[in-house]
């Protein structure tokens, strides 16, 4: 059955069964693998995405539930060729190790600095519950604070 | 300290369109357990580092480990430019590909100074096979990469600066010691003259490569020792990094498994049919211990698999629980060690471990296809040839019938090493079942927690005696479930000291776990010098500094951890420092954890200063990232983790009952390197080891409870009411 999504501002038709998860339908029907796959029960949110600017996990979310939302993927988080707030201060933090996590972590981060330019430590804690199994959050929280900064906090490698 | 041999050899050759290429054969890391000097590294052709200048000056740099985040690859390409005295910012790194049939005719044009086909990767294949010939294997872990593999970057970069230096030399008709190198240009001052690296590759590559080629005197490095910015990191940031699991075929069909829960089980019985009816669907496969479903997309692949109900039978294995394993092990370490008749005092103490999951964010996944005779394999792995042999035998084939292709690994710690390819092996026997047709397998998270290679549950007995001074007489331990040299080392001087191995096997599958055997035993060893100085009455970082006159860098490492969390100044009640070091993988870490108990007996580690003797840092950022990273995964296994058994096989199954600790459980980590010129140590393990009994001890600073059996969190630390 064809469903019409809106992925990274454009329309895209998939015909899937509607209880697909969308990270299923983003990765292998419309090829955008930066979002990704680790438990399928919406526990570690490696699958992070944005649906209408909020956060959220896309390995238990049916694609039907998704039509006629605004979807946004690692991919689309910044226009082409240039990058998200976020996205900068990982690089200039150094914070991804493997990296397979911070598509999501990424995602969820900037959902929240959306609605929160400048989170406090309790509020980042209930907001970014991803987990990143090669130990980054020391540098995802000191990267969150730096762009709640306004990039007053030098960064290790400016 | 061992020393170096400083053996190596060095072929170069031209590039088409005036380029240069230089290759480094013999991997000369003498001292140690995994030391190897090739001395007829040359004939073999076994080069291990390749460095290629290009006409518009940029160097790069193949490396032949792979990167999990750990940051090898940035940190080898930073000693074979600091060497070369290339610029930095002109400076690419390429990782070594698998053994490439085609790879021994590249290499060797590459000797003769033939032309070289594009891609130049390619030609790195069969130096990689040679390395993995010396190594048995082609394996990026034991925190090696640096240690073992640097000092060939370093010889490679200072050959193509003497290479470099002589060309230049020629060309400006001066003596080469008259002439300089530095980012990427050699100049000669007198006459004013000079060149960039990539103007002088083409004469650079007709020059003899030296022999042996003088290495830089640390006091003059300009790159290393600084902190440079990872290069696998920006395509980690915008989704672009392909993993495994992210590869894909045209025409690639999709497997999902299910495997016997019991390890050894077999297969033996399933209906296809339900599966079968179900849109997609075009196989269902099945193997000698597991069934697979492979369909036109994964999900329809899961979603059939869930309707199967396969029979397995349990291998005998179906009484076993984690309370007989331990029971096992009790009854295997038999009485206390005995302590002399002239202690003042006997302290004796069990701890004990519980096994864990390696949990790699990046589930398992493997894309196979079998043609005819040939196989070709897509996987990241922390050993390629090893994962390699695998799909060989997995399919009846020669490894040379087998091309596979490494891929980013989205998290090793073990997981993905030597043996450790069952998800290879799996793989391959579903793409045989299906040939022609690629088939991408994708593990659930489930398939990942209860098929893993699991850090060993162990157990240990230990017992301690004191002088009528407080002063330790003898320390001996009965230990089950592993233990090696290394592990069971205390940097203390106790002129008694006995470690005696017992054995109580099971039939859960194990491997190597971030820090292998000193997860387990940097807990027991450091846990029980601790209850030795509270026996003592003295205070437990005094204690162990006072038994260090003859290891001082274990002394100095502790002196800063202990500095820099302040130890000793007040805190409030309920709260505790502890403190713990180890060594591992040739680095020493000491760590001092603060801890809060909540009055419901919620541990909340607050921060954790951790000192490091890594020998001469080479990139202090990325460095300092590994350590964290080590505190936060030993804290997982400290506070929460654990797998258990029963039935045979294990409990848990996915991330809400094999939990991690998060961001809001995640403790600020301040880390600090002593300044030192010994030769690099690992630094992907070493941060671990320390943690769980660091935070241990904090907990009966703050509460006076011993917690000697983890998870931390099954231990009521509750306030007495």
């Amino acid at each position: 059955m064809p469903i019409a999504l809106t992925v990274n501002g454009e329309t895209r038709t998939v015909d899937v069964e509607p209880d697909t998860p969308l990270l299923w339908v983003l990765r292998d029907t419309l090829g955008l693998t930066g979002t990704k796959f680790g438990c399928g029960i919406a526990a570690c949110g490696a699958c992070t995405v944005h649906l209408d600017s909020r956060a959220v996990r896309t390995c238990t979310l049916p694609v039907s539930a998704a039509e006629g939302m605004s979807i946004t993927t690692i991919e689309g988080l910044a226009p082409d060729g240039a990058l998200h707030a976020v996205q900068h201060a990982w690089i200039d933090q150094q914070v991804p190790q493997c990296g397979y996590c911070q598509s999501g972590m990424i995602m969820a981060v900037s959902a929240l600095l959306a609605q929160r330019p400048d989170p406090n430590d309790a509020q980042i804690d209930a907001a970014v519950t991803n987990i990143c199994r090669c130990g980054t959050f020391v540098r995802v929280r000191r990267a969150i604070h730096a762009i709640a900064d306004g990039g007053k906090q030098e960064g290790r490698h400016g | 300290m061992g020393k170096w041999t400083r053996r190596a050899f060095i072929g170069a050759g031209s590039l088409v369109g005036g380029g240069f290429v230089l290759g480094v054969a013999g991997v000369a890391f003498a001292p140690g357990r995994h030391g190897v000097v090739s001395a007829d590294a040359a004939d073999k052709g076994g080069l291990t580092t390749w460095i290629t200048v290009t006409p518009d000056d940029f160097v790069t740099i193949l490396v032949p480990h792979c990167e999990m985040g750990q940051g090898s690859q940035t940190g080898l390409a930073m000693m074979a430019a600091e060497e070369m005295e290339a610029d930095w910012d002109r400076v690419r790194i390429e990782e070594a590909p698998a053994l490439d049939a085609y790879a021994n005719a590249y290499m060797l044009r590459a000797f003769t100074g033939d032309a070289m086909p594009a891609p130049l990767g390619r030609a790195i294949d069969y130096g990689a096979y040679r390395l993995a010939r010396w190594f048995g294997t082609q394996a990026t872990g034991g925190s090696l990469a640096v240690r073992g593999t640097g000092y060939g970057m370093r010889v490679a970069g200072a050959a193509a600066r003497e290479m470099l230096l002589a060309a230049a030399a020629e060309r400006f008709g001066v003596p080469a010691h008259e002439c300089a190198a530095a980012r990427s240009r050699i100049t000669h001052a007198w006459s004013r003259q000079s060149a960039g690296f990539g103007g002088l590759a083409k004469a650079a590559a007709a020059i003899p490569a030296p022999a042996d080629p003088p290495l830089k005197d640390p006091d003059t490095f300009v790159i290393r020792r600084t902190s440079k910015p990872r290069f696998d990191i920006p395509p980690k940031v915008d989704g672009s990094v392909r993993y495994g699991i992210d590869f894909t075929l045209p025409g690639m069909l999709h497997a999902a498994v299910d495997i016997a829960p019991v390890e050894g089980g077999r297969l033996v019985s399933v209906d296809p049919a339900p599966a079968k009816a179900m849109p997609g669907v075009q196989e269902v496969v099945e193997l000698e211990n597991a069934v697979a479903v492979v369909a036109d997309s994964y999900w329809r692949a899961r979603k059939a698999l869930a309707a199967l109900r396969p029979a397995y039978d349990d291998a005998g294995h179906g009484g076993v629980s984690s309370a007989t394993i331990f029971a096992a092990f009790d009854e295997a370490l038999g009485d206390a060690p005995e302590m002399p008749a002239e202690a003042a005092k006997v302290v004796t103490a069990d701890y004990r471990v519980p096994f864990l999951a390696h949990a790699t964010m990046e589930p398992m996944a493997c894309t196979a296809r079998v043609e005819g005779d040939r196989a070709e394999v897509w996987a990241g792995t922390q050993d390629p040839l090893n994962a390699r042999s695998i799909a060989a035998g997995a399919l009846d084939f020669d490894a040379d019938q087998v091309q596979l292709t490494n891929l980013m690994l989205g998290g090793g710690y073990g997981r993905r090493l030597p043996f450790c390819f069952d998800y290879v092996d799996l793989g391959v026997r579903i793409a045989k079942a299906m040939s022609p047709a690629p088939v991408k397998l994708v593990w659930s998270r489930e398939n990942d927690i209860q098929h893993d290679y699991y850090r060993p549950a162990a157990m240990c007995r230990y017992a301690g005696a004191l002088d009528p001074d407080g002063r330790p007489l003898a320390v001996a331990a009965h230990y089950a479930g592993g233990g090696d040299g290394e592990s069971l080392f205390m940097p203390y001087s106790i002129p008694d000291q006995r470690f005696d191995g017992r054995r109580a096997p099971h039939h859960v599958r194990e491997g190597a776990w971030r820090s292998v055997l000193n997860s387990q035993h940097g807990f027991f060893k450091e846990s029980f010098i601790d209850e030795m100085a509270h026996a003592a009455g003295r205070d437990p970082y005094r204690f162990r500094r006072n038994l260090m006159g003859g290891h001082p860098r274990f002394r100095a490492a502790l002196d800063r951890a202990a500095e820099m969390a302040h130890w000793g100044s007040p805190l409030p009640e309920r709260e505790g420092r502890g403190i713990a070091v180890a060594e591992s993988f040739g680095s020493i870490v000491a760590q001092v954890a603060h801890v809060a108990v909540s009055p419901e007996g919620r541990v909340r580690v607050r921060n954790v200063h951790a000192a490091v003797d890594c020998g001469d840092v080479v990139n202090p950022d990325s460095a300092a990232a590994q350590i964290e990273g080590g505190v936060i995964f030993g804290l997982s296994a400290a506070m929460v983790g654990e797998i258990s058994i029963a039935g045979g096989r294990v409990v848990e199954s996915n991330f809400n009952d094999h939990r991690m600790i998060r961001m809001a459980d995640a403790p600020d980590v301040r880390v600090e390197f002593i300044r030192s010129d010994h030769r690099p140590g690992g630094l992907g393990e070493p941060g671990v080891p320390p943690v769980a009994p660091a935070v241990t001890n904090a907990v009966f600073a703050a509460t006076g409870i011993r917690v000697r059996d983890l998870p931390i969190e099954k231990q009521d630390l509750s306030a007495p009411i």
